[in-house]
């Protein structure tokens, strides 16, 4: 059995409870053991690029260090956390002055300078599990479905960071897609921001961002659209004014795998 | 011409602007193009040449969606987020220059509305 440890971040435990239960239950179908660190912290929500910035990245090195103490790689799931904790793993890696800083901080047993292996999700789907035996394991098929992945921008940028695909002509969610036995649309905008993090400060540049988004999708006849962004599903479904229907990844998982019941209990 | 807030902005952002050759691909793909007063080549520009206060006080800085475009696209790697970050951080450090007062915050809010987009307001926006 594959154990990693796992991040849900604030999140999860709250408005995206979906997003953690399905991946769960669907985690324990596929034989991978997520172990959840104790006393775990938010990411923040938005990475600091500031140099100057030591403080708001501490939470996200905890994270990376009790990964790191308990031998694990570590899983995340929302696209922020994700975002927030693969780019202070590369700036703690590739940057020794910002590295010293925070260990003077964190005074661990053990300086943190990158160690921990850092996997999406649908990473380890793709590279722990496989596609092709993810695709053995479905018992309900998407069969017909034309879903459209959004990336949004946090999955995949800065790409030098994150690493999980090609910045510009990424595949992993369309082929995740095609594992379950859909059928991937691609459009225009899967890569750009819908505008999720300004939906505070400006709601009508919310608004229109969205739309673009799901206007691009359904123009391609797009049935429903998958992320795995909280913040992302809000604003495309409250903020866009379209009826295209918007899902979080894990949930199309824990319903192709057939453990959507176990996932709800 | 500020000479101390344009080192810090240097020195906060490690973005060197010298390597912009202001091909305008930044702002080209920038999705908050139509609502910033100065573009992402723009910051980069005004930093070189030390006009700092005018970016900090435009509301440009407060419509960057953090969304890396601009870093994954630039041909030279100059990376202009960052500098838009770093002014931003230059304004709300002051004393005062919240932007975002917890006060407010109740109205704002939805019975939908994810902890990520609250806890990343106030990252982006407090001090
Ligand atoms: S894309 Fe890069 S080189 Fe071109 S104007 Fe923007 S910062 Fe300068
Ligand atoms: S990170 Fe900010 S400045 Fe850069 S493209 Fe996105 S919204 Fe524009």
């Amino acid at each position: 059995m594959n154990t990693f440890t796992y991040y849900p971040g604030c999140t999860l435990r709250t408005k995206a409870k979906d997003l953690d239960t399905y991946a769960r239950s669907s985690a324990e179908a596929l034989g991978i053991s997520l172990v959840e660190p104790e006393n775990w912290q938010c990411c923040g929500g938005a990475y600091t690029t500031a140099k100057d910035e030591i403080a708001t990245k501490l939470s996200a090195v905890r994270t990376l260090n009790s990964a790191k103490e308990a031998g694990q790689p570590l899983i995340t799931v929302c696209s922020a956390c994700h975002n927030v904790i693969k780019q202070t793993n590369y700036d703690i890696s590739h940057d020794e002055d910002m590295a010293a800083k925070v260990n003077n901080y964190l005074k661990l047993d053990e300086a943190y300078t990158g160690e921990t292996t850092v996997y999406h999700y649908l990473e380890m789907l793709r590279d722990v599990v496989g596609f092709d035996n993810l695709k053995k394991k479905v018992v309900n098929s998407f069969k017909g479905k034309k879903i459209a992945a959004y990336y949004g921008c946090l999955l995949l940028r800065p790409s030098k960071a994150l690493a999980m695909d090609d910045p510009e002509n990424p595949t992993i969610m369309e082929d995740f897609i095609k594992a379950i036995g859909g059928t991937p649309v691609i459009y225009a905008q899967r890569n750009e921001c819908c505008g999720g993090y300004i939906t505070m400060e400006d709601k009508a540049q919310a608004t229109k961002r969205s739309a673009k988004v799901m206007n691009s999708a359904q123009e391609q006849g797009a049935d429903m659209i998958i992320t795995a962004c909280p913040l992302c599903l809000y604003n495309l479904k409250k903020n866009s004014g379209s009826e295209l229907p918007v899902y979080y990844f894990t949930e199309l998982l824990a319903e192709a795998l057939g453990v959507k019941e176990a996932g709800n209990e | 011409m500020n000479n101390n807030l344009k080192e810090q902005v240097l020195r906060s952002s490690g973005v060197n602007v010298l390597k912009c050759m202001r091909c305008g691909k930044c702002s080209g793909t920038c999705p908050s193009y139509d609502e910033m007063e100065y573009h992402p080549h723009q910051f980069v520009y005004m930093v070189e040449k030390g006009d700092i206060e005018t970016l900090m006080e435009s509301k440009s800085i407060y419509k960057c969606l953090t969304c890396f475009a601009c870093v994954e696209r630039c041909p030279r790697g100059v990376e202009p987020a960052k500098v838009v970050e770093a002014v931003r951080l230059a304004t709300i450090r002051k004393q005062g220059n919240n932007h975002l007062i917890p006060d407010a915050i109740p109205e704002m809010l939805d019975e939908d509305l994810p902890q990520q987009a609250i806890v990343t307001a106030f990252r982006k926006y407090t001090k």
